[in-house]
């Protein structure tokens, strides 16, 4: 006989997971003493809402599932955030909490939260445990739906007397979902309908996002850029699906997307849409998006077809599957009149920025350069550090640039960033952060020290809520309502907490503080006291067509 | 556009949330939404009639089928079927009145259920327009209470939505 939190361990062990992240408390302590045995590694992070953005940060980098794992009551809520952030950014993910026994379920008992009802909308599907065997089936099934079709968090509520309770361990068997059936292949005459639009089309364009990167098919979208000669917009979550140094590349489009890759949208007769859902900050004004163009969309998620603009050809499918079947169809016949174009708007509207004192583009642009060569993974924070990040560190590989994009969640960065290096432990982590957003995980600190991670923390401190009072200096008259930030000095903080803090105030210095911090084996935060009120340009005004760009 | 979509389930604990919760969170406008057990106790058959442009009723059967509880769902709206309501209707009657209610009970074919010394219960089973009738009907006596099941509805023929489909 086996405890519930004993069986538990051992369906987690059947899944390959190698590491969970969590914090303890009542509801679990069945499943933190199977634990204590267990070759399984524990992250204690500092708050559960870390613990839940590392186990996204290590499923975005490593493509494996992350776990997360806390208490009932405030535990459970603790993780909503990080939850709500994978399910919006398709990351798989496995949240565990803990659960008042169920003779007290209902009953508005200690530490009681409903929260299979509040994840119910942010969850891919949840579960609450009532009998200790279901557990074997109920978790080989929320891996399975939490990893395949479109990846998702799954949750998983465990009553304290489920995972206290003893029962035989018993296999569950194969998965029967009658209504979870993920289907990769995409209908033949759609890839033939797509592949003649194709033909057809004289200024095509790739518009290419997260999905790529999760059906692993950026060697597939490679070689169909090549063979079209088509030119490829990325959105923030497609960053590193394309190689940022392929001439084809165009960047990211929409909101802060390059003047160049949404002229190419906006004029290219042939939109081919892959693994991307028209989120707004992409389309801007939905009536003219793309205006000439076919567009074709393949994604893997069909209610993802037609939910937010109208497609021609639609094929629901595994992104990666379609396109070795469309690839076979299709033959180049660039027109050069159509990259010619293009590669006059990249000259003409290049990306740029002021170079005279800090500049927080250039502290990327040196990052980059450091980094070249070395295996690195960017985290962010959310607001101008974010779309800086992505606008100008030239991302060349998958998983490689890990963010909060559809939730835009500020203080994701810190935390994700323990994931990844857990994830990747011989590679270089630069979380690329704001000075606002860092502060709202920043007891992180401890874990990164605790674990000896030696993640790397590059605050762009502008001593703003930079993002926001942006929109208020361009649509607010210049009122910076409550954008101002007093900090404290993040340089003492990190060391109080045993981690090493460098200030960094002039340009020149950015260079070698960025060695210094690649050769420390510690945790380094670096302060980047950069010009405070730099914007992020250029900018589709809400609500605006994405070639009527500022800046 | 009103359409019908008939749809199966997992007889899970909760489904009824996840299917009420993504129609609110999403804006849809459900009109009815009958459910209940079938003949595989681990299955239950939803009823649900949406009103809605072709966007949005193509948007709620690709949301609905997203939800992992929900087995099958089809749009019965344009194919031949069968769809009932039934309505309990406590409504005022007295000896003077009781004649005439009858009649027009029997009009409808329906049945009266209860009869109290000042009411009676009227049960009606019948398509929308025939519930709406009777309901009309009987207003000018007063209607004390009112209950109807919401429609539910089955394809015609040897058309089904089973798990098999
Ligand atoms: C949790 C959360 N609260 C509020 C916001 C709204 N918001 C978006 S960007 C931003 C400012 C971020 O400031 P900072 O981290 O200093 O980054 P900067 O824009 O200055 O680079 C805010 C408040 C958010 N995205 N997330
Ligand atoms: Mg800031």
């Amino acid at each position: 006989m086996l405890t519930g939190g004993q069986i538990l361990i051992e369906c987690l062990r059947n899944e390959g997971v190698d590491t969970v992240f969590g914090y303890p408390g009542g509801a679990v302590l069945p499943i933190y003493d199977a634990l204590y045995d267990s070759d399984i590694r524990h992250i204690l992070t500092r708050h559960e809402q870390a613990a839940a953005h590392a186990a996204d940060g290590y499923a975005r980098a490593t493509g494996r599932p992350g776990v997360c794992l806390a208490t009932s009551g405030p535990g459970a809520t603790n993780l909503v955030t990080g939850i709500a952030n994978a399910a919006m950014d398709s990351v798989p993910m496995v949240a565990l909490t803990g659960q008042v026994p169920t003779t007290l379920l209902g009953k508005d008992s200690f530490q009681e939260a409903d929260i299979t009802g509040i994840t119910m909308p942010i969850t891919k599907h949840n579960y609450l445990v009532r009998d200790i065997n279901d557990l074997p089936r109920t978790i080989k099934e929320a891996f399975y739906i939490a990893t395949t079709g479109r990846p998702g968090p799954v949750l998983i509520d465990i009553p304290r007397d489920v995972s206290g309770g003893k029962a035989e361990y018993r296999d569950p068997g194969p998965i029967g979902l009658r209504g979870y059936q993920p289907r990769l292949a995409g209908e033949p005459a759609k890839i033939a309908a797509a592949a003649k639009a194709i033909a057809m089309s004289r200024r095509p364009v790739i518009y290419a996002g997260g999905g790529v990167i999760n059906s692993g098919a950026a060697e597939q979208l490679k070689k169909l850029a090549e063979t079209l000669m088509a030119p490829v917009v990325v959105t923030l979550m497609g960053l590193g699906g394309f190689p940022a140094d392929h001439p084809l590349f165009l960047g990211m489009l929409g909101m802060h997307g390059s003047k160049y890759a949404n002229y190419a949208v906006s004029e290219c007769d042939l939109l081919l849409a892959i693994g991307v859902r028209f989120d707004d900050r992409v389309t801007g004004k939905v009536e003219t998006f793309a205006p000439h163009a076919t567009v074709v969309h393949i994604d893997i998620d069909q209610a993802e077809l037609g939910k937010n603009v109208p497609i021609d050809i639609a094929i629901p499918g595994d992104v990666r599957t379609v396109l070795v079947d469309l690839l076979k169809h299709l033959h180049g016949k660039p027109d050069p009149a159509w990259n010619e174009k293009i590669r006059l708007w990249k000259k003409e509207y290049p990306l740029d920025y002021k170079k005279q004192g800090l500049r927080p583009q250039a502290v990327i642009r040196e990052i980059a350069s450091v980094t070249a060569g070395k295996d690195v993974r960017i985290t962010t924070e959310v607001g101008q550090n974010q779309m800086w990040t992505a606008q100008y560190f030239p991302f060349t590989r998958p998983r490689s640039f890990i963010s909060s994009g559809g939730l835009g969640t500020m203080g994701y960065g810190f935390p994700a960033a323990i994931g990844v290096q857990v994830g990747c432990p011989d590679e270089l982590v630069f979380d690329i952060a704001g000075d606002g957003s860092i502060q709202m995980n920043i007891q992180e600190l401890a874990t990164v020290v605790n674990y000896e991670l030696p993640v790397n923390i590059a605050v762009l401190n502008n001593s703003y809520l930079g993002m926001v009072r942006q929109w208020q200096e361009l649509f607010y008259d210049r009122r910076y309502s409550q954008t101002e930030l007093k900090n404290p000095d993040f340089v003492r903080i990190a060391e109080a907490y045993d981690a090493q803090g460098i200030r960094v105030e002039k340009a020149a210095e950015i260079r070698p503080a960025l060695e210094q911090a690649i050769a420390s084996s510690k945790p380094v935060l670096l302060d980047f006291h950069i010009e405070r009120e730099e914007n992020v340009m250029p900018m589709v005004p809400p609500g605006e067509s994405i070639n009527k760009m500022l800046g | 556009m009103r359409s019908n979509f008939s749809v199966l389930v997992e007889n899970n604990p909760g489904v009824l949330a996840r299917v009420a919760g993504l129609f609110s969170r999403r804006g849809y406008n459900i009109d009815s939404l009958s459910v209940s057990r079938t003949d595989d106790p681990t299955i239950s058959r939803m009823t649900i009639v949406v009103d809605g442009d072709e966007a949005v009723l193509d948007q709620v059967a690709k949301q609905l089928r997203k939800l992992v509880d929900v087995i099958r769902v089809r749009d019965i709206t344009n194919e031949p079927h069968v769809d009932r309501e039934l309505i309990l209707i406590k409504v005022n009657a007295d000896p003077t009145t009781r004649t005439e209610i009858m009649q027009i009970v029997e009009i409808f074919r329906g049945r009266i259920v209860d009869v109290g010394e000042y009411t009676c219960i009227v049960e009606v089973t019948g398509d929308e327009g025939k519930i709406d009738a009777i309901q009309n009907a009987l207003k000018p006596f007063g209607i004390l209470e009112l209950v109807r099941t919401g429609k539910v509805a089955m394809q015609r023929g040897t058309r089904t939505v089973l798990v098999e489909d």
